[in-house]
């Protein structure tokens, strides 16, 4: 397999580095921070030696104003970071969301809130990553739960940011960014690339936040002759301020249809043992879902009915799919890294009088699965 | 459930033993192609302080990637020893630095196996640094876990340049101490 290189042995950073290069990422602008820093200083190697542009920024507010600008000018742009790095790019995450600027935000979840544990792991920026800027906004969020994955996601990333013309959020967790694992390297051909819509009209009629039947305004990129303007105030379909309360409510409402209009295209969830409908459902995502896949195997065995949906697709949330398999379970078990966070999201899509029972770990160490399973057996011991 | 195989190797910060779990997922699962995890804590410190490395090992889907059972623990600190023993199966194997670790269990139920790892490193290999690597080849004798071709093939691949002379000493050296000889007066 030495000649054939299409398996290397990676840690979750560097399939996450790998994916963006094999994702058409041109332009990386980062500071670095634990446990994201293996991103920038693969792609700091890499980049520079493909033609794509590396810089580290002042501070992480500054990478993620690179980002936007290297967007608008045409680049597929990312920026990586965790925690306290994440937090100081909202504002201009908020913008990139509010402008529809593509580009991809890696934020490797590690133990909160301020400083709190750099070198351990968590989930605890799911809802930020929802919430963290100001403010109804479209966003799409991802959570790979291993080292290929990540490398994948990270291309689908890039692919969902370019298609629908706004920033992706992958979320990965300490766990996942360090782990390594034997990853398959797909070959150039094997790859599908998305380029974001460009304009076909002449400049002087282009408006770049158009009110379009799929809701997504073709980019132009600055250079190639469309002069626009680019604003976070509430703005028209050309791009400048305004404070008329049908245009407002008409871009808000555009931001809002793109997600509703294309939300299914974006999900990615995974079932396992949903077929049939079993009695007990965990719902979970990221580095738990392995932890969760191992519990339900082991209830399984003892021939306890429980099965697994793996959101991946965290952000628009796959609220239909929640909803079918919660008119039809017992009860759901949401096993997470935080204090609980998604689960609010699963509560909602919850319509009958059935439990929904959390599982937590935050003190920085990997859930175990007897922490799950222990909570299959509880729940199941109630009907007995 | 696929049968799995966890190793754990600990020490203190600077060892190298997360170095030493990376050749040897790599050894595994990209040169003897099955599947592996390589999994670590550490702290935020640079030098010092705990640090253990996990590699699972198995020919099917690794769902938890850490171990939580260990086949096979390899320890060159007391603290690490204190810490881990009591995660090793009954039929597991512990591997320990006979200088730095004193195996206090009274009739343990796991094979163990001392040998004075750092020193042999650095008086009868030449560097104290390849410490692990040493003991690597202690683990590929006692175990078979990992074929020897692979995991010299890992080790030059992940050893900085230039010292691919003095590392292959070290593994063999590491399989001479397995095999029971006497390398040190």
């Amino acid at each position: 397999m030495e000649e054939d290189k299409e398996w290397r042995l990676l840690q979750g950073n560097e399939a996450c580095a790998e994916g963006a290069l094999l994702g058409g990422c041109n332009f990386f602008a980062g500071y670095p921070i634990t446990p994201s820093s293996e991103i920038a200083e693969y792609l700091s190697r890499e980049l520079p030696r493909r033609g794509g542009v590396f810089i580290q920024m002042e501070d992480e507010i500054a990478s993620m104003g690179a980002v936007i600008g290297a967007s608008l000018a045409g680049a597929k742009a990312m920026t990586a970071t965790s925690g306290p790095g994440f937090s100081l790019k909202q504002e201009n995450l908020g913008f990139a969301s509010f402008c529809e600027v593509p580009c991809v935000v890696v934020n490797v979840m590690r133990g909160g809130p301020s400083t709190g544990q750099p070198t351990l792991t968590s989930q605890a920026d799911v809802l930020q990553a929802r919430w963290g800027p100001h403010g109804d906004h479209p966003i799409i969020a991802l959570a790979p739960s291993s080292v290929e994955e990540t490398l994948f996601l990270t291309i689908e990333s890039f692919n969902l940011a370019e298609k629908y013309r706004e920033p992706v959020i992958l979320l990965l967790d300490e766990v996942i960014a360090h782990m390594r694992e034997k990853t398959y390297i797909p070959k150039p051909e094997e790859i599908h690339l998305v380029e974001r819509k460009k304009p076909t009209c002449p400049p002087d009629d282009y408006l770049p936040f158009e009110m379009t039947e799929d809701y997504i305004p073709p980019l132009a990129a600055y250079g190639e002759g469309y002069r626009f303007h680019v604003t976070g105030l509430t703005h028209d379909q050309r791009g400048f301020p305004t404070n008329r309360p049908d245009e407002a409510e008409q871009l808000l409402t555009r931001l809002k249809m793109k997600m509703e209009f294309h939300k299914k295209d974006m999900w990615k969830y995974e079932g396992l043992f949903l077929e049939p409908v079993p009695d007990i459902l965990v719902v979970t995502y990221g580095s738990t879902a392995r932890v969760a896949k191992r519990a339900v195997r082991i209830a399984r065995d003892e021939g306890i009915s429980v099965g697994l949906l793996r959101v991946i697709t965290v952000w628009p949330f796959p609220d239909e799919v929640v909803k079918q398999l919660a008119s039809e379970v017992k009860g759901i078990i949401v096993p997470e890294q935080n204090q609980g966070q998604i689960i609010c999201e699963v509560e909602r899509y919850v319509r009958r009088d059935i439990p929904v029972v959390g599982v937590h770990r935050f003190d920085g160490s990997m859930m175990e699965p007897s922490q799950i399973y222990n909570t299959i057996k509880e729940m199941k011991q109630k009907w007995q | 459930m696929t049968e799995r195989y966890a190793v754990r190797q600990s020490g203190s910060g600077g060892q190298g033993m997360i170095l030493a779990g990376v050749i040897l997922a790599e050894a595994v699962g990209i040169y003897d192609g099955k599947n592996v995890a390589q999994t670590q804590s550490y702290g935020p410190e640079a030098r010092g302080g705990a640090s253990r490395s996990d590699v699972v090992i198995s020919d099917g889907e690794i769902d938890y990637p850490k171990a939580e059972e260990i086949d096979l623990l390899m320890t060159l600190t007391q603290e690490s020893f204190d810490n881990y023993h009591k995660s090793l199966k009954p039929d597991g194997i512990l591997i320990y630095d006979s200088d730095y670790v004193k195996p206090n269990v009274k009739n343990p139920p796991f094979k163990m196996y001392g040998y004075p790892i750092i020193r042999v490193a650095r008086e009868y290999v030449g560097k104290e640094i390849v410490a692990n690597i040493v003991a690597l080849g202690i683990i590929a004798e006692k175990t078979g876990i990992v074929s020897k071709e692979s995991l010299e093939k890992a080790v030059l691949a992940r050893v900085p340049k230039g010292t691919e002379v003095l590392n292959r000493r070290a593994l063999e050296t590491g399989y001479l101490l397995a095999q029971g000889k006497k390398l040190l007066d």
